[in-house]
């Protein structure tokens, strides 16, 4: 009886593992995702905040209606497209034009590699604080910079115009190895042939990057660049740390706009409607990806 | 006699102009790569200088080095315990990540269950924002808030979904024929999974593992508004630096330093799984 037992709970395990093995991870997304969002949308149809405390009455539209009446949230949507289109534009060029550089076999290549990894693995936190002391109007490097180039010195994070571009800085940093690598390993994967007949047909180098290599990178590069739209659209740490949205509201973008209404002020419902706001744009991004990925075959 | 050295001369000089067109290249990519690491440097030296060295204009380079800050770090400011908070946090959303994730994975793949597929996905897509009201409320409710418990269940949603995607491609390009011998043999489903398909799943678990604990330690969004003095993580204890009225740069850069150390070991060690982890969303999935 005793040894017989094992073998029934292995053949019990066995019938049902289509089951038993995803269901730890489906319990945990339904309550740790999937509630989570659905309460989200809930408590974006109230008037939950701090003053109403556990009173809680349902308005409908409201929040959302306030939220496009709200400059603050205009202002936030304009300045997350911004950072985002600055930023990986940038990283688009310059990743593509690195990857370029290094697609030959040379000595030192992986050390190479790492040194364009280690931007990404660093802790946002301590690289968003040692920017904060580049851009340091007085002390900081930012200005010293400037000076030897013989250019007047900038506020950098404390100018309305220049704080944007700033932060994106810290971003193309961060993130232009990504697209390099990505672009390297794309470029590791694309056929031979076309190149040798090029060469054969006697094109420059020059021709062959704009004519061959280019348009057969094109899928990678797209899919490079969405990916990291989806993530630059996210930005939170580096903004939060180097100046909370500020100065005024000038780098508040989406995210900061959000967490400032929830955890500052603590008016959830606004906040919440804010929130759907934020994944409607960027589930729309996803959904671009993912019909490309069809349309391409990726 | 002529016409040999003429050769010989042809070659030299074609010899020297590819050299110094190979060195031209080598100096582009020392240019192209400076920039990357100099800020990562500038943190390092930084950490051993006094307030007034780092404030230096024009920068010092060669300084004698102090130990001050990384004792005011440890002394002071108690990062030891938060350094244990940080890897205690990151070792279990990533082990426990593992444990759902990895059977998940396979099933997925096994029995094609794309639907569960997608929702992983949107879970690795979507803001981490717009879970943190809700989180913040429900672990208020049932007390959670201030525990490791709620800390290392949110950092989970990162690991997870990450685990899983990785996983899922791994298992995807397992062969199904290896499993069918072993099940002919009278081997279980659960077994050939455990026996069969995990030992040669290293590379795949490798990357998963890494990057899922790379998140973790570097997460700041979640832990800002699920830990407080009890479960403070590395990101939040140094965030907290800069909130004094005068800043102490050398303890921030050394904080730093103690920070990105351990995730810069752990690239150096596994640099092909960390390249794959990150790239394989575009390149293929």
């Amino acid at each position: 009886m005793s040894a017989k037992k094992p073998l029934r709970v292995g053949q019990l395990i066995e019938k049902n593992i289509k089951w038993l093995f995803p269901l730890p991870t489906g319990v945990f997304i339904f309550l740790m995702m999937i509630f989570p969002v659905l309460y989200t949308f809930y408590v974006s149809l109230t008037d939950w905040d701090m003053i109403s405390g556990g009173l809680i009455s349902f308005i409908g539209l409201d929040n959302y209606i306030n939220l496009l009446k709200d400059p603050r949230f205009f202002n936030a949507v304009k300045l997350t497209l911004y950072f985002t289109v600055l930023a990986v534009g940038v990283e688009v060029i310059l990743g593509v034009f690195i990857a370029l550089v290094l697609n030959r076999d040379f000595r030192g290549k992986n050390i190479v590699k790492l040194f364009l990894l280690l931007p990404m693995v660093a802790t946002p936190v301590a690289i968003g604080l040692a920017w904060t002391l580049f851009y340091e109007p007085t002390i900081g490097l930012g200005n010293y910079g400037l000076k030897l180039l013989g250019l007047p010195p900038s506020q950098w994070l404390g100018s309305k115009a220049m704080v944007i571009p700033a932060l994106a800085l810290v971003d193309i940093w961060e993130w232009t190895p990504m697209i390099t690598l990505i672009v390297l390993a794309g470029l590791a994967s694309l056929p031979q042939e076309s190149f040798e007949a090029a060469f054969v047909d006697g094109a420059s180098r020059f021709q062959i990057i704009r004519y061959v290599t280019l348009p057969l990178l094109r899928p990678t590069i797209l899919i490079a660049l969405i990916l990291r739209c989806i993530d630059a659209l996210k930005t939170f740490d580096i903004i939060y740390v180097m100046t909370t949205g500020g100065p005024g509201f000038a780098s508040e973008t989406l995210n900061i706009y959000a967490y400032n209404l929830s955890f500052n002020y603590f008016r959830f419902g606004a906040a919440s409607a804010a929130l759907v706001a934020l994944f409607t744009l960027v589930l729309a991004c996803n959904l671009i990806v993912l019909w490309m990925r069809k349309t391409y075959e990726m | 006699m002529k016409e040999v050295a003429s050769r010989e001369m042809w070659r030299l000089k074609t010899e020297s102009r590819i050299k110094w067109k190979e060195i031209g290249w080598y100096l582009m990519v020392i240019i192209i790569t400076i920039p990357f690491i100099f800020p990562l440097i500038w943190i390092l030296t930084a950490a051993f200088k006094t307030q007034a060295q780092i404030i230096a204009s024009p920068p010092l380079w060669i300084f004698k080095p102090t130990l001050n800050n990384f004792k005011s770090v440890f002394m002071e400011q108690n990062f030891a315990r938060f350094l244990w908070n940080s890897s205690v946090v990151a070792v279990a959303s990533t082990v426990l990540s593992l444990l759902l994730g990895l059977p998940a994975a396979y099933s997925i793949s096994r029995y094609n269950q794309r639907a569960l597929g997608v929702f992983i996905l949107v879970a690795r897509l979507m803001p981490g924002i717009s879970f943190l009201i809700p989180w913040y409320i429900l672990f208020s409710k049932i007390r959670l808030v201030d525990t490791f418990t709620a800390l290392i269940a949110s950092h989970m949603l990162v690991g997870l979904p990450l685990i899983v995607w990785i996983m899922l491609n791994h298992f995807d390009g397992i062969p199904r024929e290896l499993e069918e011998s072993a099940r002919v043999d009278g081997c279980s489903i659960q077994n050939a999974f455990f026996r069969i398909v995990l030992p040669i799943s290293g590379p795949g678990i490798i990357t998963a593992t890494t990057l899922s604990f790379l998140f973790s330690w570097n997460n700041f969004m979640f832990s800002l508004v699920l830990s407080t003095n009890r479960t403070k993580t590395l990101p939040i204890a140094i965030y907290n630096f800069v909130s004094y009225a005068e800043v102490s740069w050398g303890n921030v850069m050394a904080a730093a330093v103690v920070i990105i150390t351990p995730a810069i070991i752990l690239t150096m060690i596994f640099q092909r799984y960390v390249i794959k982890g990150l790239t394989m969303g575009a390149v293929k999935g």
